[in-house]
């Protein structure tokens, strides 16, 4: 069960205080009559789903009522960090992987 | 009958507390501090239970939660307690117990008869192979097979215990109070840091309990009493014998089962049987140990056959000897100390047998030097005996162990302690994701990586000797509480020999024809079967796992599974590290649903919401309806009255006279600020922008995808304030969709969000005579239909409280909606039915609420719409906004190919041909009930009732391009043979011009 960590709260709660509500960082088109029938459908239906990194939206539903954002390992459940509404995360895949290869030329020197 | 195994002297039970317990019908005397299982090998019992497949005589194996053949038939009636291990159960005076399965008995059982004849014929995969075909059969056939094959047994009546359950935090959670454990807990402990230990055992200790080594000169045993005295001393220490650490969970969480009653007396005379901890904590220190593993022989799994260091533990903790004439069977050194135990208590050790060729390490000197028969290079091939061990056939094997390199002799034994390495406990590592790694020095799974605050201790780790487990511990207990420790402890244990890898010790026969030689003994797998199932082609080890049952139930492969899976890797010409190991799952050992439910059971399952006029509808004989979690008035029955003729009469009382019903489950969102009307323009589909302060319209809130998800009324209080309706059902996921619109897309609106569905109590009254109610009790609104429209909405004060009145209808006639704060609802409701009496008011509840609605074709959200619903589909274009100017959600989805489909499945009325029908909701539409099945399905029925106004059945249902079908019959086929007819027709079946409401 995981233990997350409210950016508005700022306090460390249980998992059954939020709920999952996708992924982030999905902007609804400002303009909708003005896209393409294939946009508006990537826009509704298709989400990323990766086996690692990912950016998802929670809502801290029975505590501060705010969604914020949280950069979850879909693999390992490991939460590398928690944002605010409007922030951009600060860990991604590619940090991760950046940080990977460091890690590795600092062993191997 | 006399404890004829009982040393008179030693271990570390109480002689002056005697216990009377009964086994199978029979009265036996143990002591305190016994668990069954010593006690009932104190009395010399042997066959403790049948097994699984074959029916074969079991004994008692190991010392704790490893046993895999003792399960218990514990408690009688409603205590009963179906499948806990003897070696886990603490005696107590008046215990009864028995075997879990053997017909007539264990001793004599007739099932193994059918094992013996038939053994052959239940290879791996039997189920799968024999009852295949025909399929129709499997029913027929399950029933025996389950009989034959069942353990313990429930009691069908209500548990008589309670449970609970307990959350908590801590810095440093240590599993396991072992030596490994106990240092990392004292190390932490002395840090400061909050710690949580728990032990399975009655006592803390673990292994040494029944050790005869020294820690820094004091015998081990005393020095766990001292570093336990010393943990119960510490403030910020919890120490938590009897508790099962059994799953360990993301993040750092871990639940525990502390039994706080079960060693005392089988109903738990106060305060809870059992308690759920569940466990948060920084830091987890895995201390978990080792389980020995058993040696894979013909007949290894005789009564008289047991793990050396259980063995050892019966000796040393308990004072009972399970044999007089013992073989030690070993691979390591670790089987010498259980010789010298042996022949300390003053039975015979006929010899070691080791399948090393040159081991010479401290305990093989010892044991030789106690004049011990040692021989190396041979093993146990083959255990004889029929309901107990009579005598071992030992034979030379090559270096490796591979192969037999002599003919074998027997030797006489009434015992055979099998030491064959030992496994760590990585159980609790897997939980969180983390596959363990094979580790060939260690000759066994350890711990594999983990991203969980995670450390090891002690044997787990691979790490045997005593003075390893507790240096790691205290290395791990400074790790976890960020300390910095130099302690090293000194037990003398310095040199071992290194242990031999053997997996199936060789027969002279091949494995299919030898004598059966188990692996898995609480699933009855054998190394034949495991070989079988590799040569039928699987090759993955988790499909092993499922085709031969290998470490399936409560037993998890503790003893079984690394034999098991070496045996794969051989017969698949590959090493362990290559085929791998399945993953072990939670529970460690099984857990008590009772524990898990907690006391959240019965009403407090879930939580039940009761509207202000809850004792009302009591008073009055409501019957009632869940609804979310709302407890709403169903119907209100008069006595001789069937439901139908309640429904009938509520009905007919709202067309013509008046009806109340307690609308207060309703969701109410409390919506203000100045970008508030901008905002409803948004997430409803039509139009917001014009309308005035004391006015209502009805809503359709829909997903991006264009369907309908809610819908209800809004007010205008004031230009900067509205009042939401949703339904009964959606009011926090409506909520909640409000708050991510505005949170995450349009953080720049002005506007905030607040439920008030529990401070408002609503009671709505409906009929031709509802005005005359309300007018009797409200005298500074004008209610007139002139001044007070359909639709409209004022404040005001009703029997002298100020309240907020809507005129909107959900039944089709005119109605009112008065909201009051929830604690005057109450009164409210009183002072309407008194203002009501002259007309006959008449309470109603949902299930005629539902009626009357349907009758004019108002649709139920959730009921008549399941989320692939359009208003289009609904026939409700009208509440759809043309010439919106901000794209509201869902409308762009209005014109996808999909959505603006013209055969989509759309809303329609359903008149059943035969007037005194009702056809079922949930019925089927097809449009030719002769065409062969499969049919065509065009849609199915959503809501359908009585109506007694109307004096037919009335139906909505959906139909594909239904708006186009007017008139068409449609056809219901039932199960039960039945076709019900019906013509499709507008859903508004009463007053489709709505004269009525607008009176």
């Amino acid at each position: 069960m995981h233990h997350i960590y409210c950016p508005y709260c700022e306090e460390a709660r249980e998992e059954e205080e939020y709920s999952y509500t996708g992924e982030a960082h999905i902007e609804r088109p400002k303009d909708p009559a003005a896209i393409t029938d294939e946009a508006w459908g990537d826009y509704l239906f298709f989400r990323s789903n990766p086996r690692g990194i990912h950016h998802e939206m929670w809502y801290h539903a029975a505590g501060c009522r705010r969604y914020f954002n949280v950069t979850r390992n879909t693999q390992s459940y490991e939460i590398h960090e928690t944002y605010k509404m409007g922030k951009l995360p600060t860990v991604t895949a590619k940090t991760i992987a950046a940080d990977t290869l460091a890690a590795q030329q600092g062993d191997a020197s | 009958m006399s404890q004829v195994n009982r040393l008179a002297a030693g271990g570390r039970i109480d002689r002056s507390k005697p216990m009377s317990f009964s086994f199978n019908g029979k009265t036996f005397q143990g002591f305190h501090g016994d668990t069954l299982a010593s006690a009932l090998l104190a009395n010399g019992v042997g066959i403790v239970g049948r097994s699984f497949k074959y029916s074969r005589a079991r004994g008692i194996l190991g010392h704790g939660a490893e046993e895999p053949n003792a399960l218990m038939q514990l408690h009688q009636g409603n205590a009963a307690v179906p499948n806990p291990r003897a070696t886990q159960v603490e005696l107590f005076d008046g215990l009864v117990s028995g075997s879990t399965n053997g017909w007539p008995s264990v001793e004599f059982d007739l099932m193994e008869w059918v094992g013996k004849i038939g053994g052959k014929l239940m290879p791996p995969g039997f189920y799968y192979k024999t009852f295949m075909a025909p399929q129709k059969m499997w029913m027929t056939y399950e029933k025996f097979i389950r009989k034959a094959a069942g353990f313990g047994k429930l009691s069908l009546e209500p548990d008589p215990d309670t449970y609970d359950k307990l959350n908590v935090h801590c810095d440093v959670m240590v599993v396991g109070a072992g030596p490994a454990g106990l240092a990392a807990a004292l190390e932490a402990g002395r840090s400061g840091k909050r710690v949580i230990i728990v032990d399975e055992q009655n006592e803390f200790g673990g292994t040494l309990l029944a050790s005869n080594q020294t820690v820094d000169g004091v015998d081990a045993a005393a020095w766990a009493e001292q570093a336990t005295t010393e943990l119960v001393g510490m403030a910020n220490v919890t120490v938590m014998p009897r508790t099962t650490a059994f799953g360990y969970y993301d993040h750092n969480f871990v639940c525990a089962l502390e039994r706080r009653t079960d060693h005392i007396s089988p109903v738990s005379v106060s305060g809870s049987r059992q308690r759920l901890h569940r466990i948060r904590a920084h830091q987890v220190i895995l201390a978990t140990g080792a389980i020995e593993r058993p040696l894979v022989f013909g007949n290894n799994d005789l009564p008289g056959i047991m793990l050396a260091n259980s063995v050892s533990t019966y000796i040393n903790r308990y004072a009972v000897v399970p044999g007089h004439r013992c073989i030690v069977m070993t691979t390591n050194d670790t089987g010498y100390q259980t010789a010298l135990d042996i022949q300390a208590a003053g039975r015979t050790v006929v010899a070691v047998v080791d399948s090393r060729h040159a081991p010479d390490g401290r305990l093989v000197q010892a044991a030789k030097a106690a004049g011990i028969e040692v021989m190396t290079g041979h093993g146990v091939i083959e255990a004889q005996g029929s309901q107990r061990v009579t005598g071992a056939i030992v034979a030379p094997l090559d270096e490796t162990g591979d192969k037999l390199t002599g003919t074998g002799k027997t030797l006489s034994c009434d015992l055979i302690a099998v030491a064959g390495g030992w496994s760590p406990v990585v159980h609790l590592s897997c939980h969180t994701g983390s596959r363990p790694v094979w580790q060939d020095d260690v000759a066994g799974f350890v711990p594999g990586p983990t991203i969980q605050n995670q450390h090891l201790a002690g044997a787990i780790t691979g790490e045997y000797r005593l003075s390893e487990a507790l240096n790691a511990g205290i290395k791990a207990g400074a790790a976890a509480a960020g300390t910095e420790s130099a302690q090293v402890f000194n037990c003398g244990d310095e040199s071992e020999g290194a242990a031999q890898a053997l997996y199936l010790v060789p027969h002279t026969k091949p494995s299919s024809r030898a004598p059966k030689q188990f692996v898995d003994f609480q699933n009855d797998v054998t190394a034949a079967g495991i070989e079988l199932a590799a040569r039928e082609g699987f090759q993955s080890i988790e499909h092993v796992k499922r085709y031969t049952a290998m470490g399936f139930g409560t037993d998890q492969g503790k003893t079984g599974n690394v034999n098991g899976m070496a045996i794969v890797a051989k017969t698949l010409n590959k090493s362990i590290a290559e085929t791998g190991t399945t993953i072990f799952r939670p529970a460690y050992t099984p857990v008590t649903f009772g524990a898990l439910g907690g006391r959240d059971i019965g009403v407090l399952l879930d939580p039940a919401r009761h509207t202000a006029m809850h004792p009302w509808h009591l008073a009055n004989g409501a019957a009632f309806e869940n609804v979310g979690q709302w407890k709403r008035p169903w119907y209100f029955p008069q006595a001789g009255e069937t439901m139908q003729q309640t429904l009938n009469r509520e009905c007919l009382a709202v067309r013509n006279s008046v009806g109340i019903l307690d609308a207060s489950t309703l969701g109410k969102i409390d919506i203000q600020g100045k970008d508030a009307r901008e905002f409803l323009n948004r997430v409803y589909t039509n139009a917001w922008s014009k309308l005035a302060p004391g006015k209502c319209r009805y809503g359709l809130m829909l997903k991006e995808d264009g369907m309908i998800f809610d819908d209800g009324v809004t007010a205008c209080l004031n230009d900067q304030h509205f009042l939401m309706t949703t339904t009964s059902g959606g009011a926090a996921a409506v909520l909640g969709w409000l708050e991510l619109w505005h949170q995450t897309e349009w953080p720049e609106l002005e506007v905030y969000f607040t439920s008030v569905t529990d401070q408002w109590a609503t009671c709505s009254f409906a009929g031709p005579n509802s005005r005359k109610v309300l007018e009797k009790l409200c005298t500074d609104v004008d209610l007139c239909a002139e001044a007070m429209k359909f639709m409209d909405y004022r404040e005001g004060t009703v029997a002298g409280i100020q309240s907020r009145i809507f005129r909107i209808s959900f039944t089709g006639e005119l109605s009112f909606e008065v909201n009051v704060p929830a604690d005057q609802g109450h009164y409210m409701w009183k002072k309407l039915m008194e203002a009501g009496e002259e007309f006959g008011i008449t309470p109603y509840g949902t299930e005629s609420m539902h009626v009357l609605r349907a009758e004019k074709g108002f649709i139920i959200a959730g009921q008549d719409t399941d989320g692939s619903m359009t208003p289009y589909d609904c026939l409700m274009g009208w509440a759809v906004g043309k010439t919106k100017e901000f794209s509201f959600l869902g409308e762009r989805s209005f014109s996808r190919p999909d959505t603006a489909r013209a055969d989509r499945k759309q809303l329609v009325g359903l008149k059943p041909k035969d007037p005194t029908v009702v056809i079922p909701e949930g019925s089927q539409i097809v449009m030719d009930p002769n065409q062969p099945i499969p049919m065509d399905m065009m849609g199915h029925v959503t809501s359908s009732y009585w109506s007694e106004c109307l004096g037919h059945g009335i139906a909505m249902g959906t139909v594909k391009g239904g708006s186009e079908r007017m008139g068409e019959t449609v056809y219901c086929p039932q199960a039960d043979g039945r076709v019900l007819a019906a013509e499709i027709c507008s859903p508004v079946f009463y007053d489709p011009k709505g004269d009525h409401h607008n009176d």
